[in-house]
């Protein structure tokens, strides 16, 4: 456990193939530093993040997970990112009633263009994130995970 | 005469349903009292926990466990059971993922007992005792089985055998496992059963087409078209989401489907399925030209006509979803 002075969150990022993850590439071509909290994932749309892996994802470790999605009407399956956006919202809803703050769990758009953007919603995330804590797990939250694992392989 | 297998049906943080489920087999139950000896049912026998004490460790043959663990004496119970029985079947949704009990897994501890016993307006409680252990009283010490800090289903506890999911299990269903028990014929350990393999639209025969809801509507604002797909008519009935056997008699009745056979196969989190399932079928109409926060607005202001997603969406699952209740301390 890191000590509430010295942490860093875990952040995971779930990333549009066809915007955010080349609006990721083009911050990295950029060379301007971000932090390296967030450990991305690729999708292949952002309507492909299924709410069981954010919930999967924080209960394995993550502090925040962060949706990265093309802007509204720029989605390469047309409404991908629109399904995204509104299971987003329901999602936070119930997470906030499980003790979860909304800030945990963030949606936001990237285009293949907006290297700048990518490093301010990231930079963004790790603050807020950090400013909350950790995500304190109980000890029967830590006991779902095994249960899972000998449920699932995947999900 | 060899000895008939003996039958136990114990229940501990439940309703009583499970037993009515299990009465509910109507004439089939003298099939089963003749092929069972049912010997253990605090609801509806004279057994007491003592007689279970003394039985030799294995002897019963099947137990039926219905109820999610709230107390330590449920998980005393479940241990004594576990230890007594070949097989050990978590009975109902309260057993397989916790049910209404673990609705409590929404709130601390404290927060119930400040709730009911102190902070309640038709309580009269000055020096604030509420049940915990050991209470000490002038006349002497009370016992009374501890809280537990969250609600826990069966497995969380002991090894199941088996899982009969519903609230309460349909009893035509209850009477196929008694059968498959009976034939020897078990399917592999740790399987659902007494219930289908996929959701309880396939079960449902109303009309499905094009989903598309443009707001969400509840029981009392109208009144359903009786053949066409609830979900379709907004009402957010979580059978797109739940696992079928139960023969859908909940749509049958103009009702939506409220998810008590839990999950379906394959699916870990019956909530977050639901989320998504919803979340695709959302239509908060043409959106061009509208900014992202204007989209976002619309979104929530459509989101907003339901007061209690979790507790819609984990009313027979919290206990065994993703999280298993609520986060930090």
């Amino acid at each position: 456990m890191t000590s509430e002075k010295g942490f860093e969150p875990k952040i995971i990022g779930f990333l549009c193939n066809w915007c955010s993850y080349a609006g990721a590439d083009k911050a990295g071509g950029m060379q301007v530093p971000y932090p390296p909290n967030v450990q991305v994932i690729r999708v292949m749309c952002s309507g492909r993040v299924d709410p069981q892996f954010i919930l999967s994802a924080l209960v394995k470790g993550a502090d925040g997970v962060i949706i990265l999605a093309c802007h509204p009407g720029d989605c390469h399956y047309k409404e991908g990112n629109c399904r995204a956006l509104q299971r987003h919202s329901m999602l936070n809803l119930m997470l906030e009633q499980l003790g979860v703050e909304k800030e945990r769990c963030r949606l936001d758009y990237v285009s293949a263009g907006e290297g700048e953007k990518f490093n301010r919603v990231i930079a963004e995330m790790v603050q807020s994130v950090r400013m909350l804590g950790p995500l304190l797990l109980t000890p029967e939250n830590r006991a779902q995970v095994i249960c899972l694992d000998e449920q699932f392989t995947e999900c | 005469m060899t000895e008939k297998p003996k039958l136990a049906v114990y229940w501990a943080a439940s309703c009583g349903g499970c037993e009515i489920a299990v009465a509910n087999l109507h004439e089939k139950i003298l099939d089963l009292d003749a092929a069972l000896d049912f010997m253990f049912c605090p609801c509806l026998l004279d057994t007491k926990k003592k007689d279970i004490e003394a039985l030799p460790d294995k002897a019963i043959a099947v137990t039926l466990f219905n109820g999610a663990l709230r107390t330590e004496e449920n998980v005393e119970m479940a241990n004594l059971l576990r230890r007594k029985s070949q097989l050990l079947i978590a009975f109902g949704s309260c057993a397989k993922g916790g049910c209404i009990p673990a609705l409590a897994n929404l709130s601390t501890k404290e927060d119930l007992l400040s709730s009911v016993y102190i902070d309640n307006f038709s309580v009269d409680n000055p020096s604030g005792i509420t049940p915990s252990g050991t209470t000490s009283f002038p006349e002497g010490d009370i016992h009374l089985p501890a809280l537990l800090e969250r609600v826990k289903h069966l497995v969380q506890e002991v090894d199941v055998d088996y899982y009969i999911p519903g609230c309460p299990p349909e009893s035509h269903q209850i009477w196929n496992v008694i059968e498959v028990i009976l034939s020897g014929d078990l399917p592999p350990k740790g399987s659902t059963i007494g219930c289908g393999n996929l959701t309880v639209c396939d079960d449902c025969d109303r009309t499905k087409e094009e989903k598309r809801i443009t707001a969400f509507r509840r029981n009392y604002e109208f009144y359903p078209e009786p053949k066409v797909c609830l979900l379709e008519q907004g009402m957010l009935c979580m059978g797109i989401a739940t696992r079928n056997g139960c023969g859908a008699p909940c749509t049958k009745a103009n009702m939506p489907c409220t998810g008590c056979y839990g999950a379906p196969e394959g699916v870990s989190d019956q909530g977050a399925k639901m989320v998504a399932a919803l979340g695709s079928i959302m239509d908060i109409g043409d959106t061009t030209g509208l900014s992202e926060s204007e989209i976002a607005g619309r979104v929530d202001s459509f989101l907003a006509t339901i007061p209690d997603y979790a507790g819609q969406f984990y009313k027979y699952t919290l206990a065994s979803s993703t999280l298993g209740g609520r986060v930090g301390r």
